[in-house]
């Protein structure tokens, strides 16, 4: 039993959130301040010839206009990933070439806002329009090249060919696709197309830089990756990392967005050069066009299989519209199969092919979901469909095929970020459980059998039922990569500062690190002061991606709270004149074992250790990577109404039974499943990016974008079923990502249940359906 | 120039320009309570209250509501003086990022006002013009359910 994990602690900054009393970003202003404003670029693709800016030099207020004029062509991935990151070199801050609308032309910094949009206005740029690709099957091996000439390059050794507009491409064999699939005497082929998706984070992306009383440039910017943010900067705008210190204060959300090196190199070069603060935001529309997306993929499978349902073989294979720039471009790639692929690993033959292709569209990025969210639509869709055709339950499938607590898949190894995975041995799982609980509360049994497109239930009728499920797994953290680290010190009434590196997205994880200290310490969260998120008070932390945060900073936490376990201990033994093994915490004290009367308090100790005899701060830190990375399950069951005259899908009920591991705060973790699938949902049925014909998105708002209002939501059901991560904190495994990716499969196998038709192209908007439902 | 304004129960005057939006002059004048999300009067992000009636701010002109009570999310309750509302929001764990919550939580307040006990229909409704990307709005909506409750149970009117 645990006494502050696995509690509904309160966020810590819950109050000050909710009285608005926090500070975001744009929140932050200084006196003498820039304001920034961008132009970017109108084509999809085009050379500039020329950027005239003397008239706008010579507007009242205008102060500062960067361009590829005068910034350094320094080559670098906006991609806040770890070095040497695993995205291409190909983009500049400030180019010559433009490829994709939305893409930098040139910013300018000046006494107001509106003067500096004024300015924008007067810049004359020349561009020689270029014929861009629109298309991302029509991008390998076109005869217009995106990146030609440019330098762009591999920064790690991995396949990368610029000329044939190949940013990224993957392999992984286990066992012989080939021979199986052919000796296999059932076969399916399909294809499954994800449109762009775009975060919606509703805080937009801003920058404010300013330099402090000894000339460093401070940074406070909306950024998952602060660190990265620091280690880049310094690479684009040449200034040394010990002159650069980043802040991220809160964070109104970022899914993936904000982990992008995007606007603080601008303001960065802005104030470096003026010695003035400087502050960028962008809108909601510069928001939609110029930062990343979710990338548009194209999933082909491939299945070989027998009548009795085993699946000899099966091939997933992946083609990735990067964008203008590879940002995560190989990355996402290698976790559509990674993400997937070990779910039924008794599948003797697997095959994962991906390539990820420049098109002259806007830039995907990392997504929640990252990749995952792209392949499950093929990949459960054709778990469906095996199941159907061989007349077999598919939740009683999946309890048989997938992966068991104690087995492996070689994926695990086969396919990693960029080079070869980690072997790894699932250990915590409670996906069966999942399962069987999911049937239940979905009355999955009755329903599948009730629906059906053949039933008494939808013959003939207009309004169509049918309930669909999906299971899928995630990681926690990318193994031997991805490293976080703590700090804590303690204060003179028994209070501890515990400082990290870990970014707090608005998900809550500076309250669920205290509750991890907390739990060491035997001492309320409320004992902690949590400061988080600046690289010059907090340690290193590869930041907040590829769900790690709970797991790996999490173990940090508790890695360094055990340290300072030991040193309260020996202070507390020597003031009560009893040995180390005598001695135990206890509520906030030392106390001798099993008698507990006699005690010294947290504030003694630290008294002593600080004013009294051998005195010394009582503090420690503590690193932690992690060898595996577990993956956390999840079930999705839903249930539809398909209204076949206007196309409309009307979600009834949804219900997500998901393993965690232990849920460190239950509260936060089911907001992470709700959100996630109702950000999923969103996209399954809605958001979609409309271009027009020369490549530029027409629906860049939120009314137009289509997000989700609390009017839309169906009734959701969630249920955490518990299991024990032996190398996570307390058995924590993540849980930020995965419950985004279930609304597409689901829906799309429930539409089968209802109409005995597959669903081949996301979103599942009205007009779609309407065109599926009225093919023969 | 500057002009007198009316926010939060006292009198403040204000720096402003003629053609600026209320959401423009209150963040420019310290009132970074109020949020910007898209300036475009499709996130509710900015949400005040006018005479008690919610509206976004980056649609409504400063020098119009010089007459009118405004009132951002410290004028209902303070980290100080938490509001009821409020502080239920944090226990139901309606509040992640925070960033729409300034908003939901006025949008909120309104409808409590008006009717005290609303049923999930009414709150949907009430909060339809408030964008959220984190919580999936399903612990904010419990979060104006059970202050409804609390209402009612301790026979308490919203304040």
């Amino acid at each position: 039993m645990f006494k502050y994990v696995n509690q509904p602690v309160e966020k810590i900054d819950g109050l000050a959130l909710v009285t608005g009393e926090e500070k975001y970003t744009d929140d932050f202003s200084f006196n003498n301040m820039l304001y920034v404003s961008v132009l970017h670029s109108g084509y999809a693709y085009a050379k500039i010839l020329d950027i005239d800016d003397s008239e706008a030099r010579k507007m009242h207020g205008v102060v500062e206009i960067l361009s590829y004029k005068n910034v350094n062509q320094i080559l670098y991935t906006t991609a806040g990933q770890g070095y040497p990151e695993p995205s291409p070199y190909d983009t500049l801050l400030f180019g010559n070439t433009m490829r994709f609308v939305g893409d930098n032309v040139c910013a300018v910094a000046a006494e107001t806002k509106e003067i500096a949009d004024e300015a924008i206005k007067k810049i004359k740029v020349t561009y020689k329009e270029l014929k861009p690709i629109l298309n991302l099957e029509k991008s390998e091996g076109s005869p217009i090249i995106i990146h030609k000439d440019d330098g762009a390059f591999p920064k790690i050794p991995v396949f990368y060919d610029a000329k044939k507009n190949i940013a990224s491409k993957v392999e992984a064999n286990v066992g012989d696709f080939d021979k199986a699939f052919k000796k296999s005497s059932k076969k399916i082929e399909f294809d499954f197309y994800c449109s762009y998706g775009a975060h919606c984070a509703i805080e937009p992306h801003a920058s404010v830089s300013y330099l402090d009383l000894r000339g460093r440039l401070v940074i406070i910017s909306t950024t998952q990756v602060p660190f990265h943010v620091r280690r880049i900067v310094s690479h684009v705008a040449e200034i040394p990392v010990s002159k650069i210190r980043v802040i991220k204060p809160r964070l109104g959300g970022g899914f993936g967005g904000k982990q992008e090196i995007l606007l603080e190199p601008i303001v960065a070069l802005m104030t470096w050069r003026t010695k003035r603060p400087a502050k960028l935001v962008y809108s909601r529309r510069e928001v939609f066009k110029s930062t990343r997306c979710r990338h548009e993929y194209k999933t082909k499978l491939e299945v070989g299989y027998e009548a009795d349902g085993t699946i000899n073989a099966l091939h997933l294979d992946a083609l990735e519209n990067a964008g203008g720039y590879g940002s995560h471009a190989l990355t996402v790639l290698a976790n559509a199969g990674s993400k997937t692929l070990p779910l039924l690993n008794k599948i003797e033959n697997l095959r994962f092919t991906g390539m990820g292709v420049y098109t002259n569209l806007p830039v995907g990025g990392a997504y929640r979901g990252y990749g995952a969210t792209e392949a499950y639509p093929g990949y459960a869709q054709a778990i469906d469909m095996v199941c159907e055709d061989c007349g077999l339950d598919v939740v009683e499938y999946y309890k048989k095929w997938c992966i068991k607590s104690g087995e492996t898949s070689a994926i695990f190894q086969a396919l990693g970020e960029g080079k070869e995975g980690v072997a790894m041995n699932i250990g915590s799982t409670s996906l069966v459980e999942c399962l069987d609980e999911g049937a239940k509360l979905s009355d999955w049994y009755a329903k599948r059998k009730l629906y059906g497109p053949d039933s008494d239930y939808n013959k003939g009728k207009r309004l169509k039922r049918g309930i669909g499920m999906v299971a899928m797994m995630q990681g926690s953290a990318i193994p031997e990569i991805d490293m976080a680290s703590a700090y804590i010190k303690m204060n003179d009434d028994g209070s501890f500062n515990l400082n990290v590196g870990a970014t707090d997205l608005g998900t809550g994880s500076d309250t669920v690190l205290a509750q991890i200290a907390s739990e060491v310490l035997d001492t309320p969260v409320e004992s902690f002061i949590v400061y988080s998120s600046d690289t010059d008070f907090t340690p290193f932390d590869t930041g907040a991606y590829a769900s790690s945060t709970t797991y790996l900073s999490g173990q940090a936490v508790r890695k360094c709270a055990e340290e300072i376990k030991k040193q309260i201990l020996k202070v507390g033994a020597e003031m009560l004149s009893l040995s180390l093994d005598e001695v135990e915490l206890d509520d906030s004290r030392v106390v001798a074992k099993g008698k507990k009367k006699e005690e010294v308090s947290y504030a003694e100790i630290c008294q002593y250790s600080m004013y009294q005899k051998n005195q010394f701060q009582i503090q420690a830190t503590a690193s932690h990577i992690s060898p595996k990375s577990p993956p956390p399950f999840a079930v999705h069951f839903i249930e539809i109404e398909v209204d076949t005259f206007t196309g409309i899908i009307k979600v009834l009920n949804y219900t997500a039974t998901v393993d965690c591991g232990t849920p460190i705060n239950p509260v936060t973790s089911e907001g992470q499943v709700e959100g996630a699938i109702v950000n999923g949902l969103s996209y399954a049925l809605f958001e979609n990016y409309y271009f027009s014909p020369h490549g530029k998105m027409l629906n860049d708002t939120f009314g137009k974008f289509g997000v989700y209002t609390a009017f839309d939501v169906p009734p959701i059901k969630v249920k955490l079923i518990k299991s024990y991560e032996e190398t996570g904190p307390y058995g924590a495994k993540s849980i930020s990502e995965i419950n985004i990716n279930g609304a597409l499969p689901a829906i799309a196998n429930a539409f089968y249940n209802a109409t005995g038709k597959r669903l081949h192209n996301g979103p599942f908007a009205p007009e779609s359906i309407l065109k599926v439902l009225s093919e023969k | 120039m500057k002009l007198e304004f009316k926010i939060n129960n006292t009198s403040k005057a204000l720096e402003l320009l003629p053609n600026e939006t209320l959401l423009n002059v209150l963040r420019n004048n310290d009132f970074t309570e109020v949020k910007c999300g898209c300036n475009e009067g499709e996130c509710g992000s900015c949400t005040v209250l006018l005479d008690g009636k919610p509206v976004n701010s980056c649609q409504v002109l400063a020098m119009s509501v010089q007459e009118k009570e405004i009132t951002t999310v410290k004028g209902i309750g303070t980290l100080y003086t938490p509001h009821l509302l409020q502080k239920t929001f944090v226990e139901a764990g309606a509040d992640q990022c925070g960033f729409c919550s300034p908003g939901m939580v006025l949008a909120s307040y309104s409808l409590l006002k008006e009717n005290p006990k609303p049923t999930r229909e009414e709150i949907l409704v009430a909060l339809d013009g408030n964008l959220c990307r984190c919580t999936g709005y399903v612990k904010i909506v419990d979060a104006v359910e059970n202050t409804a409750k609390k209402l009612h149970s301790n026979n308490l009117v919203m304040e």
